[in-house]
């Protein structure tokens, strides 16, 4: 494996509310590689947009560090962001609707490269448009985001990033407020540019199935842990986390097709709140499989085999 | 047998300039105890298609035209009295968010002493409680939540909740609208599963509308695809999923990655749904249909009966006078 | 926003008095001039508002009145529209230090008891011509503005569209005037127009204290030197009415332009337009 361009060490985020703390994540660690996506899977307040959040510096980590290149990230986050880029989830809130799709990257093009020239401008706001895939690009130029539809802001939302040359995207569900029949075509644009550019990408989501389709890796986060982690055929196939198995049974799946695994399926709990989280494994009020150790130790990262890896009892005793 | 027989619903919006149609010539029926799902993206008159139904549209939403025979009587032609008398113990609805469906002031019991008593007038206050909790221990909630208030509950409970509030009456339709697109995946399969149980122990039939056919392809006995405002098929999930007809049904239902089987490049479908203010001439899907000929954009196909497949009903100029020709 | 038959009026009573005070000097005749031969008399042909215990033009006096009334209360509102901008989007744009600050310097002003300051102040300064006094309304009635552009620039500066524009290297200078401030300018002109009229009723009181200089006209000079040749109990009334009507219309037209704001920033408050009930109504007989 090369060097991780970004990584999160053990980086926890606590938020004050009222007299408690909500710990929204807690002891995650990920590392993103030119080349590779990762995909982030869980359900919300699983903590997946929090760890985004961190890794875009809005806010910094209450513990634990964030590496770019190699180096602990500090100071004013100006230089950081012409590295890393996030893509929000919804494409109708990160266009400001007074602005038309020409202004938006025309003000990143110019914050980021010495352009001389008008004619210049418009050849680097032409290629943006045309990565993707927003052709004849005059036809979009001097729309309004409110002229467009979702598909085609997200696009410009991605162009305008890629205007920036970053070296890591994070996608905060990129695609979860789009039309399905336009879904595919979005993770296909996001696969192009990580072979085309070698952008190192995180692909946050709630579908199972999409970050298969997507991503290279697969980390599973479950009430602001990381629960298991690896090349996702091998986590899809083969779950090794209770929670992971409970997920992958619960998403849809017509290939199933097999009712009675629905009917089943009544008493499954709810995650836990956190502000006051379960002791040990977090997920152990629900996990069928829980051992007294489960209710109070946290169980460590355990590694096993090809880049796999779980913070489970079952596997470290294993 | 049918619970309710919906044909030629056309609901126009009148606000702008000219009238938008969003649901155009809708034409089905729905058995007895069936599932039937409406899978359909936006602009597809899915939603416009549940509150013609129910009877719950506003204006500028109109029904121009068409029948909504539930139990012999048309709803289209009752007034807002004999709506009353239906709603609730013949035909109740799941909405997408249960916030917008339980009062936040309210404790969640008192919700179903009130819907309770109004349609039992013989009903003692006791005996609602009672009832209220049993309503809600139906959907795995426990007896002591009953003085809850919905804040109170989490977002999965609320919706169970909302359930069993639409169950309260005994209706023998439920028409839910997206009831678990605010819910996660295991909550998801967590409501399925009880709507799937009770479907069974009391024989209501429901109308599942979302967006997410994977979702109704496990879940419903039928399942119709709108599109543009229309109904494009309608078949048996089997059926639509092994051989769907009609390209958008393929194109939506390739738009979903498997689980399981082996990966391959999928596209899903080019191009943007269409805008009702403006729709295509012809067959609505026609400008992003890659099995388009000549004529589709002026000839608008009609609904036909897929030969020796009498559940299986496609609107495609692929498939002439009902032949099967894939 | 001018769908609203209430902004319509709104706007066209204040449109109304913009005129009459720019085009004053030209269509009214000389508010000063003493017709000796027409004292306290009332409206007739010579006179259309009928005359002054000093033998002056009520309806000249009026509309010079509206020149003196608007140039102060445009000058307050701009004052103090330009105050609780230069407050109010900072403070919730930046947050944290910059917000405790500011946001104490408002609170301070919205608990200052106003008018009796500004008699002091006025008592103070000597000399207090329109623009003084203009100052004195604009320094003193700019926080309850800053209040609110503080907690829509709150609200807008942690939009999706904000931190991208941030993410992509865009300077706060620049998220605030062109990310931040476009979207606040229904606010900040419902703001000037409410400051505006607020200052055309603040100098109407206190030209009726007999605090401004009674040397010029406006409506509130005009009530006062009515009050204190006590029209009303001479039965003067075409002395005073005119300019308390004048007034009290721009209090109305205030209030229905605010109205229409409300149901804007507040879609709960509009009504399914009547032509569309009537056209559904009509589409469902045919």
């Amino acid at each position: 494996m090369s060097q991780p361009v970004l990584e999160a060490r053990a980086v926890s985020k606590h938020f004050p509310a009222g007299r408690s703390t909500v710990r929204a994540v807690e002891d995650a660690t990920l590392a993103l590689q030119p080349g590779r996506i990762v995909a982030l899977v869980g359900e919300s307040g699983s903590g997946k947009t929090t760890l985004a959040r961190l890794l875009a510096r809005f806010y910094p980590p209450t513990s634990g560090e964030i590496r770019l290149h190699g180096e602990t990230v500090k100071g004013k986050p100006r230089a950081y962001y012409s590295d890393v880029q996030l893509i929000f989830q919804d494409p109708f809130g990160s266009l400001n609707p007074l602005h038309r799709v020409r202004y938006n990257l025309e003000r990143a093009v110019k914050l980021h490269h010495a352009v001389r020239s008008r004619a210049e401008l418009d050849q680097k706001v032409t290629e943006l448009l045309e990565r993707v895939s927003l052709t004849p690009t005059e036809q979009y130029l001097d729309k309004f985001p409110h002229e467009l539809s979702g598909g085609q802001r997200q696009r410009v939302v991605i162009a305008r990033a890629l205007a920036v040359e970053p070296k890591v995207l994070l996608g905060d569900e990129p695609i979860s407020m789009l039309d399905v029949s336009i879904r595919l075509e979005m993770l296909n644009l996001l696969d192009r540019l990580r072979t085309e550019d070698g952008l190192a990408l995180l692909y946050i989501t709630h579908d199972i199935a999409s970050a298969r389709y997507l991503c290279d890796d697969i980390v599973v986060m479950y009430a602001g842990r990381m629960v298991e982690g690896g090349l996702k055929e091998d986590v899809i196939a083969n779950p090794l986390h209770p929670y992971t198995q409970l997920l992958i049974d619960s998403s849809p799946d017509p290939e199933r097709r097999d009712r009675p695994n629905l009917f089943d399926a009544e008493d499954l709990g709810e995650p836990p709140s956190l502000i006051d989280p379960p002791a040990g494994c977090r997920f152990h009020p629900r996990c069928p499989f829980a051992m007294n150790k489960c209710r109070t130790e946290t169980p460590p990262r355990t590694e096993l085999p090809e880049g796999r890896w779980t913070h489970c009892w079952l596997q470290e005793n294993a | 047998m049918s619970v309710l027989t919906v044909e030629g619903l056309t609901v126009d919006y009148v606000s702008g300039e000219r009238p938008v149609r969003a649901c155009d010539d809708v034409t089905f029926e729905l058995r007895q105890g069936e599932i039937l799902g409406v899978a359909g993206e936006s602009g597809s008159g899915k939603s416009t298609l549940i509150t013609a139904l129910t009877r719950l549209q506003r204006p500028p939403a109109v029904t121009t035209a068409g029948r909504i025979e539930f139990r012999g009587t048309d709803l289209v032609s009752l007034n807002a009295d004999e709506l009353r008398k239906l709603r609730w113990t013949s035909l109740a609805i799941v909405l997408q968010s249960a916030m917008d469906a339980l009062n936040p002031v309210m404790r969640v019991g008192a919700q179903f002493v009130d819907v309770l008593r109004s349609h039992d007038k013989t009903l003692g206050n006791k005996d609602a409680w009672a009832k209220a909790a049993d309503l809600l221990g139906m959907v795995g909630i426990s007896a002591d939540r009953v003085r809850s208030y919905p804040h109170e509950l989490s977002g999965g409970m609320r919706q169970r909740a909302s359930i069993a509030l639409a169950l309260a009456c005994g209706p023998e339709l439920v028409v839910m609208d997206e009831p678990t697109t605010a819910v996660d995946v295991v909550m998801q399969r967590q409501i399925l599963a009880q709507v799937l149980r009770l479907r069974r122990e009391l024989g209501f039939a429901v109308v599942f509308v979302t967006h997410d056919l994977s979702l109704l392809l496990e879940l419903a006995d039928r399942i119709a695809i709108m599109y543009g405002g229309r109904i494009v098929e309608i078949g048996t999930a089997e059926s639509l999923y092994t051989k769907p007809r009609h390209p958008y049904t393929r194109g939506l239902r390739d738009s979903f990655p498997p689980l399981r089987s082996p990966l391959r490049k999928l596209t899903g479908i080019p191009g943007s749904p269409p805008d009702l203010r403006n729709p295509p001439p012809g067959c609505p899907f026609h400008p992003r249909c890659a099995d388009r000929f000549d004529g589709c954009d002026e000839q608008r196909p009609e609904l036909l009966t897929i030969e020796d497949h009498a559940d299986h009903t496609v609107a495609c100029r692929l498939y002439p006078s009902g032949d099967d020709q894939l | 926003m001018l769908k609203s038959w209430k902004v319509r009026i709104g706007l066209s009573i204040l449109t109304f008095f913009v005129l009459l005070a720019v085009l004053g000097p030209v269509i009214g005749g000389d508010p000063r001039a003493n017709d000796i031969s027409s004292i306290s008399q009332p409206p007739s042909a010579h006179h259309l508002f009928g005359t002054t215990q000093f033998g002056q033009d009520v309806l000249a006096q009026t509309v010079a009145g509206a020149r003196g009334s608007m140039l102060v209360g445009i000058l307050a509102a701009a004052i103090g529209t330009l105050i609780a901008i230069l407050v109010g989007v900072p403070a919730g744009y930046f947050g944290g230090a910059v917000d405790n600050g500011l946001n104490f310097f408002t609170n301070l002003f919205l608990v200052m008891p106003v008018l009796p300051l500004i008699l002091i102040v006025a008592g103070y300064v000597q000399g207090t011509g329109p623009f003084v006094i203009a100052l004195i309304i604009g320094l003193f009635g700019w926080s309850g503005g800053a209040r609110t552009l503080r907690a829509q620039s709150l609200s807008l500066s942690s939009r999706d569209f904000v931190l991208a524009m941030r993410m992509i290297g865009e300077p706060h200078r620049r998220l605030i005037f062109f990310e931040v401030l476009p979207h606040l300018t229904g606010w900040i002109s419902a703001m000037f127009l409410h400051g505006m009229i607020g200052g055309v009723m603040a100098e109407a009181g206190l030209a009726f204290l007999g605090i401004t200089d009674s040397g010029s006209i406006s409506w509130g000079t005009m009530i006062q030197a009515a009050q204190q040749q006590s029209a009303v109990l001479r039965g003067l009334w075409w002395w005073f009415v005119p300019p308390g009507l004048c007034i009290a219309l721009i209090g109305t037209a205030a209030t229905l332009v605010n109205f229409g704001v409300d149901e804007i920033s507040n879609p709960k408050l509009r009504q399914a337009r009547r032509s569309v009930v009537v056209r559904a109504r009509k589409v469902v007989e045919a």
